[in-house]
């Protein structure tokens, strides 16, 4: 009955890089399938882009000449691309408590491959929550005047940030106790991060305690860094802090997330 | 000898803390055979099985699989065994067909071989209709035949089957006893975990008893029925006078006696002879009896009998 079955013979670093890439397709069509999830990435953007610019942008003074709404969207992409980040916590919390996990491992694959499927995946949602975001931003007035390769240094930015808070938040995942816990903890980071940040408003205007916090932490570069790029406001030094940063997180993220991952799931 | 063994533990110890799970579990499977692991819930069952599949770490002993170790060959062990039931899972948002593909290539097989023996797996298990809903909306039957299917997608020669029909609806159940068989005969070896008497019988050519960490009794269905007991025949009467009549009657062949119920047990050998024996007896000393019930022997049976005699 059973037709003889083939087994590919490849070198070991050609077999983990294939079982990595079957699970970035499962984590893509978990994202695709999950439609709730998915409406929920596009349309919480798009309620706070609505928000912010008919309820605020009347009483913020951003300092320029630029209109709020071309102020606000590096700050909203930043936020959208960080609440995007978190679903690997999900995602992975969700693959840890239920058996599924078990059936990986008893499988002669690469165990690290069930993380590079929701992280990379990520990347894929993010990319089209962002597009979703920029084109509703178009819809209600945004103009930025990014040339080509400032599109494409966006892009490249974008994997970079996606990457940084998707490892950081797979840790949050493998060492939460449950689905609910990951939730409210990736809330509650998230937001005041975004928040005590440029993303919104200008550190300038903020309490003098909360300001020295938001003029100096990550998420204020990398916002600043998306606006210059976006809208051409002045880039001074915030560039390389948020490369930095970012390229930093990857660096400890990465072989930390794998580190408790292996041992969380090893026998 | 030891190569007609494709399952080797010996010693297996495990604990918790300082709750024990595992206390030396010791038993074979013999290559292209089916063991049965029979006990109840907490037995070690579960944690045997998690073990072998290189999922649990153990304290101690000795575990072979087709002649790899579990503890320094872990891969090597993992593309020679499927495993299903309670410990596995399939993916609820993935269709049958996309399971049986992705562990197919995880299995590392061909994508070619992954298509075609997903292609053959669903037809095999019956789930051609359903090859293309997601896993979520199938039901617990179903499921379970797409989490065995996804086991058997690259052919292990060796597969656990933790509890497979635990929950199941008696024609689910039927429907993954065919399965089982059908899988027996092409010479997989098999250990079936179960809390079922019946299914252990039914299906296991050696049934492993365990219990509270220990193997307890191990043997073929038959042996072990002879050993654990035998029919019993149960007699119910109207009033105190009759049953006490019909217990000084049948005193010699007497198991067991209940004055509430006003039952009598006796254990019988052979259910024509006997049952027709006490029959003729008490119709002889015009005894009546209100009921009458032979009953086989029961998990419950096996187990208070089995640490009955360990106790004493």
């Amino acid at each position: 009955m059973a037709t003889n079955i083939e087994v590919s013979k490849q070198p070991a670093i050609v077999s983990s890089l294939r079982d990595s890439w079957v699970m970035i397709l499962r984590s893509s069509r978990h994202i695709l399938r999950n439609t709730d999830q998915l409406l929920g990435t596009f349309f919480q953007p798009i309620m706070f882009l609505v928000l912010f610019t008919a309820v605020y942008s009347g009483a913020i003074n951003v300092g320029s000449d630029d209109s709020y709404t071309n102020y606000l969207m590096a700050g909203l992409i930043v936020q959208t691309l960080a609440f995007g980040s978190t679903t690997t916590a999900i995602a992975v919390a969700n693959d840890l408590q239920k058996g599924i996990i078990d059936r990986f491992r008893s499988l002669p694959m690469s165990d690290i491959a069930v993380l590079n499927g929701h992280v990379v995946s990520d990347v894929l949602r993010n990319m089209i929550s962002a597009v979703v975001l920029i084109v509703a931003g178009f819809v209600i007035g945004f103009r930025p005047d990014a040339s080509f390769v400032d599109w494409l240094l966006l892009i490249l930015l974008t994997v970079l940030l996606t990457l940084a808070f998707s490892w950081l938040s797979a840790i949050l995942g493998i060492v939460s106790k449950s689905v609910e816990g990951v939730q409210w903890l990736t809330f509650v980071t998230v937001f005041p991060l975004t928040f005590a940040s440029s993303a919104f408003v200008d550190p300038e205007t903020m309490s003098s305690w909360l300001r020295g916090f938001a003029e100096h932490q990550p998420i204020t570069h990398i916002v600043d860094t998306y606006r210059a790029l976006l809208i051409g406001t002045p880039l001074g030094d915030s560039w390389w802090i948020a490369l930095l940063w970012l390229v930093g997180i990857i660096v400890v993220a990465m072989p930390v997330a794998t580190y408790v991952f292996t041992r969380k799931t090893s026998a | 000898m030891a190569t007609s063994d494709a399952i080797v533990i010996k010693n297996l110890k495990k604990s918790y803390g300082k709750t024990s799970v595992l206390k030396g579990v010791s038993f074979r499977v013999k290559r292209g055979s089916m063991v049965a692991l029979l006990g109840p819930n907490g037995a070690g069952k579960t944690t045997t099985v998690r073990a072998l599949s290189t999922l649990l770490g153990y304290d101690s002993g000795t575990l072979t699989i087709d002649g790899y170790d579990v503890k320094t060959q872990p891969d090597e062990v993992r593309s020679v065994i499927g495993l299903t039931g309670q410990s596995a899972a399939v993916d609820e948002l993935l269709t049958g067909r996309e399971n049986l593909e992705m562990v197919g290539l995880l299995y590392r097989l061909t994508s070619r071989s992954a298509r075609q023996r997903a292609d053959e797996l669903l037809h095999d298990f019956d789930l051609v209709d359903a090859a293309d809903r997601p896993a979520k909306t199938y039901s617990g039957g179903m499921r379970r035949r797409l989490d065995l299917a996804v086991s058997l997608i690259a052919t292990p020669p060796v597969i656990f089957l933790d509890e497979p029909t635990t929950g199941l609806d008696p024609r689910s159940r039927l429907a993954m006893w065919k399965i089982i068989e059908k899988l027996k005969s092409q010479g997989t070896t098999i250990l079936l975990t179960t809390q079922y008497l019946e299914e252990a019988d039914q299906l296991a050519d050696r049934i492993v008893v365990i219990d509270h960490g220990k193997v307890i009794a191990e043997g073929t269905a038959k042996e072990l029925k002879s050993k654990i007991g035998n029919d019993r025949l149960e007699l119910t009467f109207d009033d105190i006078a009759t049953y006490d009549a019909a217990k000084k009657l049948l005193v010699s062949s007497l198991t067991g006696d209940d004055d509430k119920s006003l039952t009598v047990t006796i254990k019988i050998n052979d259910t024509n002879a006997d049952v027709r024996q006490v029959l003729s007896k008490l119709s002889r000393a015009k005894i009546n009896i209100a009921s009458m019930a032979i009953q086989k022997p029961t998990l419950d049976d096996v187990f208070l009998q089995l640490t009955d005699k360990k106790d004493s």
